[in-house]
């Protein structure tokens, strides 16, 4: 086992790249999918053991890419934020995976089943690359690594218009990309180093003439790595994108691609530049609370009036990210706690929510909300799990929506700015509006012509989607895995912060 | 390009010594310009030459679509393949120090072995993108 244990840093990688090799070489989709579903839950197994592991005994593990020493060789470096995040997306990944493969065989075209999940698992191991790694060149590889598969997948959508939403993705996704490393490269200049750890000492004594390299880097990456995490001004490749990949594709982006990007923008932010260059030379902090706060009400708004319900669910996504770049923006204990619990049960709730929609999508076929009045009836399991996980969105007391925006709230009155406890209260009824619309055609109208012999999706979906509407019940009570874990990694960011 | 004779004699000339010259760049990788991809890239190059003057169709002969779509994986396979090995005979991912008895012979093997699969990559896919698009409005 400790054979095992010292490579399983770099496993996350080559796991899902090997799955990725061999799927390639198949043409049938169900072989593909028992390949990629080994893979899939082989990953949280080890990322467990990982996370324990930073958690207990050593704060960080280490490992040596082709044996060379860091800095001169690529070290893959798991702390506790990296372990937090790998657990979130193998996990994401592992849950979801049983309900891709019908869903997969009824909305891609059969010659291309095969090639989906190899670009799923691509996607995979560039995710958890990103996660993995403590060099910021191999951060950019793996991050076009995820982002090319993330836009074949999304191109493989049942409708024409997704090779359209896939190209938008690419050209945005691509310029984020290009800024990230124009920002590398000067920080290259300036400290003549790749790795993250090395990076961030070797700045600790720069020269005051070289603060305008440093500061154009970090303009650079951090706008780079806004794109693709979509914050607010830079999210209109999102909606589009979501709203016609494939319905697994959606799932498992939504809970994990956006969620990868903030860790690398926290650990660019607090491990390499640290709060002295990040927090007090530039406005990032005011920048980040404006953009988030206008991310919460802005697109929170655009999800009330938009019909189809994808497109509903990604603008909601846009608002959810901005109560996490609300937390990151605090920079403070329980702000930060609550953002990256909202890492997770945001990961949670979106992803049932998705899979809800894949699952209509199977039966019904239709997104728009007034094809699918009474859908309720006929579809009762799947849209009550639907209901739960929008309950987790608004943040009902109870649900884990609740858990990571009480500490937002906390945070927001620790730093002193009480009023936006109000703001987010106020974005989360808009939530309740949105959401209470779709419960409102769901359950409270005839059924339509489109859905009357619907039915609930069978066991392999349905699975999935129940087990992720109670775990944002049980997120809800139990914290530990949530919040808990949170504090400790918002500790450790915070901790680097305060030398 | 039926009645062309030059440049079908040409490029029947060409063609052997376009293939030496990418494995030659393929060999010297190590010690001169050159490596993997490029070679990868000369390869496919040869491939793109002949269907440009004798048809796609005939290309397919020497180089069918299948075998092309089966070595982009391939090549993927022979490069992290290689760092598994590397990691059943006890060092980390993609070291290569226990490939022979002496480190330099041993990465010598290692760096050899990994631009291999490069090669079968680029060659596979720079062919494999030429097919695709000769093939569109058909």
């Amino acid at each position: 086992m400790s054979a095992v244990s010292s490579h399983l840093p770099v496993l996350q990688v080559i796991l899902p790249l090997l799955g990725a090799v061999l799927t390639a070489f198949m043409r049938r989709g169900q072989l593909a999918w028992s390949v990629t579903l080994i893979v899939s839950w082989m990953l949280p197994v080890m990322a467990a053991n990982m996370l324990l592991q930073v958690l207990t005994s050593d704060p960080i593990l280490s490992y040596r890419l082709g044996g060379w020493a860091p800095p001169y060789g690529i070290e893959y470096r798991v702390d506790k934020l990296g372990a937090f995040v790998i657990f979130i997306v193998s996990l994401m990944g592992a849950v979801t995976l049983p309900f891709a493969r019908k869903s997969v065989a009824h909305e891609v075209a059969e010659h291309n089943q095969a090639w989906y999940y190899t670009m799923y698992l691509l996607c995979q191991a560039g995710l958890l690359g990103i996660a993995v790694t403590g060099d910021a060149f191999n951060a950019f590889v793996f991050l076009e690594v995820s982002s090319l598969a993330t836009y074949v997948l999304i191109s493989m959508g049942p409708h024409r218009r997704a090779l359209l939403a896939a190209y938008q993705y690419l050209i945005m996704g691509t310029i984020g990309a290009t800024l990230y490393v124009i920002g590398i490269g000067g920080l290259y200049l300036v400290t003549g180093s790749l790795n993250f750890a090395d990076i961030s000492m070797r700045l600790g004594d720069a020269s005051d003439d070289q603060m305008r390299a440093i500061l154009m880097s970090m303009a650079f990456i951090v706008t780079g790595v806004s794109l693709k995490l979509a914050l607010f001004p830079l999210h209109v490749w999102l909606p589009n994108a979501y709203a016609y990949a494939p319905s697994f594709a959606t799932a498992f982006l939504a809970g994990t691609a956006t969620k990868v990007a903030i860790c690398l923008l926290l650990r660019i932010l607090f491990s390499v530049f640290g709060a002295a260059i990040a927090f007090k030379t530039l406005p990032v902090q005011h920048l980040f609370l404006v953009l988030s706060v206008a991310a919460m009400f802005v697109a929170s708004f655009a999800a009330v009036f938009e019909q189809n319900l994808k497109r509903m669910l990604a603008y909601s996504s846009v608002a959810q990210i901005g109560y996490i770049t609300l937390g990151i923006a605090l920079a403070n204990q329980a702000g930060m706690t609550g953002s990256l619990a909202h890492i997770f049960n945001h990961a949670v709730m979106k992803t049932a929510l998705f899979l809800a929609l894949g699952a209509i999508a199977y039966r019904v076929g239709v997104m728009r909300l007034r094809d699918l009045s009474g859908i309720g009836r006929k579809m009762p399991l799947t849209m009550a799990a639907f209901v739960v996980a929008g309950l987790g969105l608004m943040g009902v007391p109870g649900t884990a929506g609740f858990i990571s925006k009480w500490y937002l709230a906390v945070g927001a009155i620790d730093a002193g700015m009480t009023p936006l406890v109000f703001l987010i209260v106020a974005s989360s009824l808009i939530a309740v509006v949105y959401i209470g619309r779709v419960i409102e055609v769901a359950y409270f109208r005839e059924p339509s012509v489109a859905c009357s012999d619907a039915k609930d999706p069978p066991l392999s979906m349905l699975l999935p989607l129940l087990l992720l509407a109670a775990a944002t019940i049980y997120l809800g009570f139990d914290t530990r895995l949530t919040a808990g874990i949170a504090s400790d990694v918002a500790e450790a960011l915070l901790g680097g912060l305060k030398q | 390009m039926k009645f062309d004779v030059i440049l079908r004699v040409g490029t029947k000339l060409i063609l052997p010594f376009v293939l030496l010259f990418a494995l030659y760049v393929q060999m010297h990788g190590d010690y001169g310009p050159g490596g993997g991809f490029q070679a990868g890239v000369i390869a496919a190059g040869m491939i793109i030459l002949y269907a440009i003057i004798f048809g796609v169709r005939r290309a397919k002969e020497i180089a069918p679509q299948r075998v092309v779509e089966i070595m982009i994986p391939l090549g993927v396979l022979i490069y992290a393949g290689t760092g598994v090995v590397s990691m059943f005979l006890g060092s980390n991912f993609l070291d290569y120090s226990h490939f022979a008895h002496d480190q330099l012979h041993a990465h010598e093997w290692g760096i050899f072995i990994v631009e291999l699969g490069v090669l079968v990559t680029v060659a596979g896919t720079m062919t494999a993108m030429f097919y695709a698009f000769s093939e569109r409005g058909r």
